[in-house]
């Protein structure tokens, strides 16, 4: 094995990492972030659909096609490029070697984003499978799924080829997602669109995958960029090496069996639900675990958040981490679900994990990374700024009024004496504070596209110091510098 | 290269134990559900057939899952049953025939899955996915107006055609509506969706 010893090889060898990924990684981040706005824009479309049912009400534009489109476009588009590009820079990094196979990597990202894209008009034509989460025909799917093959194998390879001993703890999660990844999705395919099972062995089938395609892809990948970008940035090592063990493995364990929880009170065998709730209560070993490790490392620093964009957002995707996975696992629970199931909590729920916890790490990975990839800063912390407090305030109303209205709106639902339109309206009030939720996320998601747009083009109004919250110099005052000269 | 290998067979064991344990263990708890026969000879659960089979399609096509449930809970835990969404609960026969499954898990509208037995009327359907205002005032469902032909005033009369109500605020010119083949299909759908039989195993 070639170790790595001194510290200029092991600069030099990150060095080599970075400029061997620069292709690859630029690809599927900006495609990652092509479907974000997407994906938002759709969710925008949706939201305000629900409290003014004539907005666009065309076929291919109706509730039913544009909402499974908007979750779609977010945890396939978004999640899996993101988290794809994420994977890769990452191991690459750790592994201190280069990335290989790049040119069918970039056939890979190719081929996945149309995959997408025939997803999309597929549901918008109404041709979806109408399984939640699978909504893409099998044929569609097909386009997702091969991009992987190259992903897995180069995942493994540049673990096989590593110069570094040790493994770190974000490199668990890699490898679990590359091994978890394919089989979820193979096994979902089969069981519910080749029909390999029945009736409602299709629906635990369903949120088996359903809950895992969040819990065990999106998940460790937002935990892996978490370990890994705290402790870079703030110069400390992680809290604790023996915990970040116990919290991979428990995840991995009980994660696993959480899922059917989303069917609580249905047609089902009580022990398929108890699994389910068993498995989230577990859950609390991991979520516990993990959230030490990170807060504790972050302690003592947390005046750092003043001036590192990547910081900001890592730790507020740490810190949602443990919020969302508290609610989640006490969301389980049959008391619980009895009210909330079937309402907007749960919608509420799913944006404070994707939009408050992923999303957020995925943003700080970029920030961190995309410098390096590309040999220039960001040119306007301003932008970040926008970006920052939008993904902030925006995720904090959205889920504060849909969590809020969900509960609310089940107690009035098992009250048989309300009217069920008394409870519609009811909740119209709230459904237009998520429209002004969704407009202030888009507003930074675009904030984000331009800083990013900048980059890509190479704009030469940059600097070499890192562009930091409290850079006085940034893009726009050089901008108008320019123009007085 | 121990420890690696440990590491990913590890992670492969994770998933493999719960999708036996979640997915392979209770298929096999169902596989051998048959439907029972009623005392007049009919079967109960039925495969779809013909209109309702095609209007099964339209229903995944329009996404309807996303605000409508199928599944009536039990007694005692919500109030599915005391709403009249059912008389008894869902059990694992009902859906011995659902390919894919559409029990759903959002009710920004209400449970259909006895909507059959709770609206039987070829006219509320059309008038309800026309315009649902007309029906249910204050609704947030969209109009399906693509699933029907509509009849202006001074328009030769149509078989079949439902009149609009005169009290209907955006009547404009339309006096009546004729489902398409898309929308008889659809209505024959919901109407077949249908849970009132009484199970032996759903009175526990």
């Amino acid at each position: 094995m070639n170790v790595v010893n001194s510290p200029t090889e092991e600069i030099r060898a990150r060095i080599e990492a970075d400029s061997s990924a620069r292709v690859v990684v630029t690809l599927y981040w900006a495609s990652a972030l092509f479907w974000l706005t997407f994906a938002t824009l759709a969710g925008l479309i949706s939201s305000i659909k629900l409290h003014s049912p004539n907005f666009l009400n065309y076929e291919w534009l109706t509730f039913g096609r544009i909402r499974p489109v908007h979750w779609d476009t977010a945890i396939y588009g978004f999640g899996g490029l993101a988290a794809s590009g994420t994977l890769l820079w990452l191991q690459a990094r750790l592994c201190q070697v280069k990335l290989p196979f790049r040119g069918p990597l970039i056939i890979g990202g190719i081929v996945y984003n149309l995959g997408m894209v025939l997803g999309v008009i597929a549901v918008l034509a109404g041709y979806s499978t109408g399984v939640e989460t699978l909504e893409f025909p099998v044929w569609a799917m097909t386009f997702l799924v091969l991009p992987f093959v190259v992903i897995v194998i180069a995942n493994f390879t540049m673990y096989a080829r590593k110069k570094t001993q040790h493994t770190y703890v974000s490199q668990w999660y890699l490898m679990a997602v590359t091994v978890w990844f394919p089989v979820l999705v193979l096994s979902a395919e089969a069981c519910i669109n080749f029909g390999a099972v029945d009736g409602v062995a299709q629906a635990i089938a369903n949120w088996w995958y359903g809950h895992n395609v969040v819990g065990l892809f999106a998940t460790p990948t937002g935990i892996a960029a978490a370990y890994y970008l705290i402790p870079k940035v703030i110069g400390k090592p992680i809290h604790s090496y023996h915990l970040s063990l116990v919290g991979f493995w428990t995840n991995a364990i009980f994660y696993n069996w959480a899922g059917t929880h989303h069917l609580t009170g249905g047609p089902l065998p009580a022990w398929t639900i108890t699994v389910g709730v068993v498995g989230s209560m577990m859950m609390f070993i991991p979520v516990v675990t993990i959230g030490i490790n990170h807060h504790m490392t972050m302690l003592g620093s947390f005046h750092l958040l003043k001036t590192s964009p990547t910081l900001r957002f890592a730790v507020m995707g740490s810190m949602m981490y443990t919020v969302a996975s508290f609610q989640g696992s006490l969301e389980a629970l049959r008391s619980h679900q009895e009210v909330t199931h079937f309402t907007h909590y749960t919608i509420g729920h799913v944006h404070l994990g994707m939009y408050g916890f992923f999303a957020p790490l995925m943003f700080a990975m970029m920030y961190y990374a995309m410098p390096r990839l590309m040999r220039q800063e960001w040119s306007s912390a301003r932008l970040i700024r926008i970006h920052f407090w939008c993904t902030l305030v925006g995720t904090a109303l959205y889920g504060g009024a849909m969590c809020f209205a969900g509960v609310k709106q089940g107690l009035m639902m098992n009250d048989p004496a309300i009217p069920f339109l008394k409870v519609v309206e009811f909740t119209i009030p709230f459904l237009q504070l998520r429209t002004l939720a969704g407009l202030i996320l888009l507003s930074g998601t675009i904030a984000f596209l331009i800083n990013f747009g900048r980059m890509m083009a190479r704009h030469k109004l940059t600097f070499a110091d890192p562009t930091l919250f409290t850079s006085e110099r940034n893009w726009d005052a050089l901008l108008e510098e320019e123009q007085k000269v | 290269m121990g420890r690696t290998l440990f590491l990913a067979l590890g992670i492969f064991l994770t998933i493999a134990c719960s999708v036996t344990g979640l997915v392979i263990l209770p298929n096999w708890q169902f596989q051998g559900l048959k439907p029972v026969t009623k005392k007049d000879g009919v079967k109960y659960p039925m495969p779809y057939f013909g209109d309702n089979h095609k209007g099964r399609a339209e229903y995944i096509s329009h996404g309807c899952i996303y605000c409508h449930s199928q599944q009536v809970r039990m007694k005692g835990y919500g109030a599915d049953i005391r709403r009249g969404w059912g008389t008894r609960r869902s059990v694992p026969r009902d859906y011995i025939y659902d390919y894919p499954h559409q029990l759903g898990t959002m009710r920004t509208g209400p449970d259909l899955a006895n909507i059959g037995a709770r609206q039987p009327s070829r006219d509320w359907h059309s008038l309800h996915l026309y315009d649902p205002q007309i029906t249910s005032p204050g609704s947030v469902m969209p109009r399906f107006y693509y699933l029907f032909d509509e009849v202006k005033q001074g328009e030769a009369p149509r078989a079949g055609a439902i009149k609009v109500p005169d009290g209907y605020p955006n009547r404009g010119s339309v006096v009546a509506i004729v489902p398409n083949e898309r929308g008889e299909q659809l209505i024959a759908y919901l109407k077949w969706l249908n849970q009132s039989f009484p199970l032996p195993e759903a009175q526990q």
